[in-house]
């Protein structure tokens, strides 16, 4: 009876598996694609993003409940300009892609924006940082789940008023980077009603700064905002000591590195800094997004943008499952996204389709490393900042 | 201006002209002995600052901490690598293109300086990041309003000088800086008066490539950091100092140094726009006095005239 029993179970589980492949067999197939440097210098990050989006599918066709069997066009824009316009044109022209997870080059998806809009395709930015890719034009198909400069320097600016900074002096280098990130800063801390003292612009490859720092310590600022990479970051702040300059050394995510720690030694304690994203296992979904990408055992690991990929085709995927597979709908869907959980937080497209609520991670050096603030010694009062007030 | 500002600017310029200025008369060196160009000197440069620091990680690891004995260690093996370093160039680089257009000396030289700056950044370890430069100098200040006078720049201020002023004695009160200047003067009078031609010119390059040594480490103490770049602006200063000053004029060259820092100095500080274009200010005025003085401000004593 039993065995009767047991046989029967086991014919139930049979016919179960028949009907579940026949209707996974059933349901229509849609395309979506990825773009992202796959090979080349920055190919680590970009094989991380194209395994979180490729992660994002299989879990969603593992779904019973999900209404379509999605496949994943990959391809590769080395994170370059040119090569980037000819994939995003081949992808864009596929009527059979109802939308993309694209670009982690800032140079590469501002190429690409035009075309994705001429043809009506709608993406999701998944690291690409440069303010213009969402905001020079008002496309509605281009939108980013990631955090860019303008993020960053608004918690910048809420952190330093936030410690009872009111005075800055800005240095800034003369490049793209540095003249957005002086831009932004300062619209950020004047909202916060701090004064910006005095701006000076130095070129890239400067070595002194004894001239500009004799001026700023006339000026006695209480922050130093510095946008710019590490290299001049070192020698500034190590030629602020020799000058006896006191004002705490605010940096952007261009410092964020190892080599800034190595360069300055004991000089380093105490220099804010700010990122955007956050690493993956503080994110709030990070657990469970690491333990599925453990498990379907990828050859590269996620890299710090893999979840945002991922949360770009959670979105995608979401939408289609609502509105059909149709770029049209996709589109007037997508702009509506307000509140959305994610793996990366909370998700708000503004009219640009930018993640207004984007992840950005404050961080100050304490004992020769970069600690997040609000897990830093310097937030829970035991240590200060030189002229916190 | 407030005195102690005034006085602040005053001394970054004083630090800023000797080390200029050290790169500028290696520059008038090698041009006087030769009327070669010699691109490289900036890189040298860097090479012996990186060789300091890899003397002072190696005497720390041996358990060396004395910091005047350290530091001490840290010139003699410098000077003597960057020396060498020197010598080889000439012997192998210059001396054997010497009989072809001092456009190609002037371009072989800038390619090696390329080679020496790669091999820095490629070869020390993590060489492509700023280094952190120990200060090994008494870092007492004395500070009186804004300005902070520190100890360690006075005395690299006086070693400077010091340096400076024991070349002069060496070029013009000792056998072999006749003999240099015998060659400089006339190479074929000197031959023939039993110079022997090679030597000093290899004497030459290894008396310029430590004193790029010295700026070096002048350079690291003063910024207490370098890296693989640093030779290279300072290469293009101090030739434009050398240049400016006259070339082959060794107070040409100190004059350029000092006119250099302070040019980007006023560039800083006095001109309304943003700071970005202080060595713009200061290279343009360099070729202002380049069209007003061809020569240079101080003009070689013996030109030649056709």
């Amino acid at each position: 009876m039993i065995s009767k029993l047991n046989s029967g179970a086991s014919m139930l589980a049979c016919l179960m598996v028949v009907a579940a492949v026949a209707t996974a067999e059933a349901k229509d197939k849609v395309k979506i694609g990825f773009i992202g440097p796959l090979t080349g210098g920055n190919s680590n990050i970009g094989l991380g993003g194209r395994n979180s989006v490729d992660l994002a599918v299989r879990l969603r066709n593992a779904q019973s409940s999900s209404k379509y069997d999605y496949e994943l066009v990959a391809l590769d824009d080395e994170c370059k300009p040119n090569v980037a316009v000819q994939v995003a044109t081949k992808m864009a022209a596929d009527r059979a892609i109802i939308a993309a997870v694209t670009h982690y080059c800032s140079a590469a998806a501002i190429a690409a924006v035009e075309i994705y809009h001429r043809f009506g395709l709608p993406i999701v930015v998944w690291g690409a940082v440069l303010p213009d890719i969402t905001y020079r034009n008002k496309y509605p198909e281009i939108h980013r789940v990631n955090g860019m400069m303008i993020n960053q320097n608004n918690v910048n600016a809420e952190l330093v008023s936030g410690l009872g900074y009111k005075t800055f002096a800005v240095i800034h280098d003369t490049t793209d980077y540095g003249k957005g990130h002086n831009q932004y800063f300062n619209q950020a801390i004047t909202r916060k009603d701090g004064r910006i003292v005095g701006t000076f612009g130095v070129t890239a490859d400067q070595q002194d700064f004894t001239a500009e720092l004799t001026q700023i310590k006339a000026l006695n600022p209480d922050v130093i905002y510095f946008a710019g990479l590490t290299p001049l970051a070192v020698r500034i702040r190590a030629q602020m000591d020799k000058l006896g300059v006191k004002s705490v050394f605010d940096g952007t995510s261009g410092i964020v590195s190892e080599a800034y720690i190595q360069g300055l030694g004991p000089l380093a304690e105490g220099t804010l800094a700010f990122l955007e994203g956050a690493p993956t296992e503080k994110l709030p979904g990070g657990k469970f997004f690491m333990e599925n990408y453990t498990a379907q055992k990828y050859q590269n690991p996620p890299e710090v943008y893999g979840a945002f990929a991922y949360a770009g085709m959670d979105l995608i995927l979401n939408t289609i499952e609502k509105v059909g597979p149709d770029r049209r709908k996709v589109i007037d869907d997508m702009a509506r996204v307000k509140d959305r959980d994610s793996i990366v937080g909370k998700i708000t497209f503004d009219d640009h389709g930018q993640n207004t609520v984007a992840v950005v991670t404050k961080y100050v050096v304490q004992d020769g490393k970069f600690v997040e603030w609000d897990e830093s010694e310097y937030a829970s009062g035991k240590r200060k900042l030189l002229v916190q007030r | 201006m407030d005195a102690g500002l005034l006085a602040q600017y005053v001394m970054n310029g004083l630090m800023l002209g000797t080390m200029y200025a050290l790169v500028a008369v290696g520059f008038t060196l090698f041009f006087g002995v030769l009327d070669v160009i010699k691109f490289s000197h900036g890189d040298v440069l860097t090479v012996g600052g990186f060789t300091a620091l890899a003397t002072f990680v190696g005497l720390g690891a041996l358990g060396i901490k004395s910091s005047p004995f350290v530091l001490l260690i840290m010139l003699i093996v410098a000077i003597v690598v960057t020396a060498a370093l020197g010598m080889l160039i000439a012997r192998y680089l210059v001396l054997p293109l010497r009989t072809a257009p001092p456009l190609n000396t002037l371009l072989a030289t800038l390619m090696l300086g390329t080679v020496l700056r790669e091999a820095v950044r490629l070869f020390y370890p993590q060489g492509a990041n700023p280094k952190s430069f120990p200060a090994l100098l008494p870092t007492d200040a004395l500070t009186l309003g804004q300005f902070n006078l520190r100890l360690d720049n006075v005395l690299m201020l006086a070693a400077g000088a010091g340096v400076i002023v024991g070349l002069q004695l060496i070029l013009n009160r000792t056998k072999l800086g006749l003999a240099i200047r015998a060659v400089a003067q006339d190479e074929e009078t000197a031959r023939s008066m039993g110079i022997n031609y090679t030597a000093i010119v290899l004497v030459t390059f290894a008396l310029g490539s430590a004193l790029a040594a010295f700026a070096g480490i002048m350079n690291g103490l003063y910024y207490n950091e370098i890296n693989f770049g640093t030779g290279l602006l300072l290469g293009v200063i101090g030739f434009a100092a050398a240049i400016v000053g006259g070339l082959g004029s060794i107070y040409g060259a100190i004059l350029g140094g000092f006119l250099f820092a302070a040019l980007q100095i006023i560039g800083a500080v006095m001109l309304p726009f943003a700071s970005a274009y202080k060595d713009v200010f200061a290279f343009a005025v360099v070729i202002a006095l380049m069209a007003w003085r061809p020569t240079g401000l101080i003009r070689e004593k013996i030109s030649e005239r056709v």
